[in-house]
């Protein structure tokens, strides 16, 4: 793929619905008690059940978690290639050969509460692909994509939106 | 029987200019990997020394995004009580933090509004320091009671507007 071609065929992709998944587990509290420890949120609405009940109409899931119930597990039988989360990322990266790649900027919009039970929906939407920059990582492009997260019942959870860097460091000829 | 929560902060106890406390945290390699974990965040950079380092071109492992972001939501519940619903967060990596760092979240109040459903937002910046150095910025969008019966949760469909009119 020559590199007009990559970049034709990523600005042919914005705007599209991409990677519609179903969460590979219901959200449970378990989790929501470890990244609460991780971070010390104290937040009785998370550990106080009659708080939860009163304010919230029983337990939620903290907001900034939203992502977390689509991370696939690290292994899962019969599974035969590495489940990436983020997937137009990594095809980015992979489309412009650009072997590494960190995240430079995360909004999140939050609407209906996550709850105990829930099975999450998502889908990825590109939104835009910069031309090539060098910053003090290396030379690579920005892009940016959103995460659109739903419930079971079809209502809007969240909407999260990445900005990426994908590159190649100063001195590496790989691609 | 459910029980009554007062709310901790009403919307009409903060003003623009008000700084929330701040909250300082030694970071170790444990409360990278914890976060890294807690978040289902596999990759090899939050918790493999030797790939961060050779790898990413990194001083050491570093805190993940999804991570930041939970810091970032404790913080400003901290501040405003459970009644405190986020609506909107966007913040921007400046730089790592590492293990060994002490890390120092501090908040200013930006601005105070009551939207056209009545809902009310305070709009907060926060940094995340080390050692007087910005790595990563807070821009939040959080919703406080307007009045002590007041409850942004109990707020659905479009009585919740968590980004502000255009």
């Amino acid at each position: 793929m020559t590199p007009d071609d990559a970049l034709s065929g990523a600005l042919d992709l914005i705007g599209k619905e991409q990677y519609h998944e179903v969460g590979e587990f219901p959200v449970e509290r378990g989790y929501v008690w470890t990244s609460c420890a991780s971070v010390e949120n104290g937040n009785p609405l998370f550990w106080d059940d009659e708080v939860a009940g009163a304010l919230t109409g029983g337990p939620i899931a903290p907001p900034s978690m939203v992502s977390v119930w689509f991370r696939p597990h690290h292994w899962a039988p019969g599974r035969t290639e590495q489940a990436l989360p983020l997937q137009v990322h990594f095809d980015l990266k992979e489309r412009f050969g650009l072997p590494e790649a960190v995240m430079t900027d995360n909004t999140i919009e939050f609407h209906e509460p996550v709850r105990m039970g829930d099975v999450l929906r998502t889908h990825q939407v590109l939104r835009s692909v910069s031309e090539e920059k060098t910053t003090k990582l290396g030379t690579g492009r920005f892009w940016v994509i959103d995460v659109v997260y739903s419930n079971q019942d079809g209502a809007l959870v969240a909407v999260e939106s990445y900005t990426g860097f994908g590159y190649r460091r100063v001195g590496d000829g790989s691609s | 029987m459910s029980v009554v929560v007062a709310p901790q902060r009403l919307l009409g106890d903060v003003a623009a200019g008000d700084e929330l406390p701040a909250l300082n945290y030694e970071v170790t390699a444990t409360t990278v990997v914890l976060g890294a974990l807690a978040t289902r965040d596999w990759r090899p950079m939050h918790h493999d020394k030797d790939f961060a380092v050779n790898r990413n071109g990194t001083q050491d492992i570093f805190l993940n995004t999804p991570n930041q972001a939970a810091w970032f939501e404790r913080y400003l519940t901290d501040w405003s009580g459970p009644h405190g619903r986020l609506a909107r967060v966007t913040f921007r990596m400046k730089g790592s933090v590492f293990p060994g760092d002490t890390m120092c979240l501090h908040g200013v109040v930006e601005s105070t509004e009551v939207d056209e459903v009545g809902c009310g937002f305070a709009s907060v910046a926060v940094t995340l320091s080390v050692d007087g150095d910005v790595k990563t910025t807070c821009a939040a969008r959080i919703a406080l009671p307007v009045s002590p019966d007041d409850n942004p949760w109990a707020r659905r469909g479009d009585q919740w507007r968590p980004s502000p009119a255009p």
